[in-house]
């Protein structure tokens, strides 16, 4: 069994170049689902950043995480901190999305049963990930992935 | 009001009691959507489900919830209590459906503030 915390590096507070760290997401594996989240919310922290912009990166990275599991082949979830700003890029491998402005829409989803069963696929997660960000682009190749930026402002 | 307060209080079966039983709940959600629940629950919240499954954890870790409780007698998947164990989060078991528990719960809330 993977011990969450382990994958949580220290991180200086002090240190004035940007912070960047990637984390692998397995698509299709709900078992590990939420834990790159985990550890982003909990190197936020770490940094001091204030409750609310842990909060809304807590939940726009978990929304692009459940997207990848849910979803693609795999992806990637890159996240970098600077003096400014929290950047969150989701890049995935997979079908992609036909229709962004559809996917978009509050209640859309093509989720499977399997995966509405599971309280995910209720087509809330793009909705939150636009709410909780600051500046939010998406775009898409199809049958090669998706690519999501989110940018959360520190102050 | 605390986790073990609400435990004697609703008769709840407590299945993971790794986490901190004196901790404060500062109020409820119910929901079965985890993106519902990201959205728009608050930290310290006593959270009401019908999931069992492991992604529970990670929801209730990340928006910093006091605790789970299971509706309608439902047991967590085990992996769902070893998950519990590592991220330091009670889950509880209840015999009432949600719109019974919430109420409870919502009740015992406003009494105690």
């Amino acid at each position: 069994m993977v011990v969450w915390k382990k994958l949580i590096t220290p991180v200086d507070a002090t240190d004035k170049t940007p912070y960047q760290r990637s984390f692998y997401v397995e698509g299709g594996n709900f078992t590990y689902a939420g834990i790159v989240s985990t550890s982003i919310k909990s190197i936020l922290k770490q940094m001091g950043l204030p409750a609310d912009v842990v909060r809304k990166a807590a939940i726009v990275s978990y929304e692009s995480e459940i997207n990848i599991v849910s979803y693609a082949k795999k992806g990637v979830i890159k996240l970098t901190v600077d003096s400014q700003t929290i950047q969150i890029e989701a890049i995935d491998e997979g079908p992609g999305i036909p229709n962004i402005d559809l996917a978009m829409q509050e209640g859309y989803s093509t989720a499977d049963q399997k995966i509405r069963e599971m309280g995910f696929g209720a087509g809330m997660g793009l909705c939150n990930i636009k709410n909780y960000s600051d500046t939010f682009n998406i775009s898409s190749e199809i049958g090669k992935g998706a690519f999501l930026k989110m940018i959360i402002d520190r102050h | 009001m605390n986790i073990e307060t609400i435990i004697k209080e609703l008769n709840l079966k407590l299945r993971s009691a790794t986490g901190d039983l004196k901790k404060n709940i500062s109020g409820g959600y119910t929901g079965d959507l985890l993106s519902d629940v990201m959205a728009n629950s608050h930290e310290g919240d006593i959270w009401i489900t019908r999931q069992v499954h492991q992604n529970i954890v990670a929801v209730a870790s990340l928006k910093d919830h006091a605790g789970i409780i299971l509706i309608n007698s439902c047991e967590p998947a085990k992996d769902t209590l070893e998950r519990a164990a590592q991220e330091n989060i009670p889950i509880m078991v209840s015999d009432l459906s949600a719109f019974e528990l919430s109420g409870k719960v919502y009740d015992l809330l406003a009494k105690k503030d």
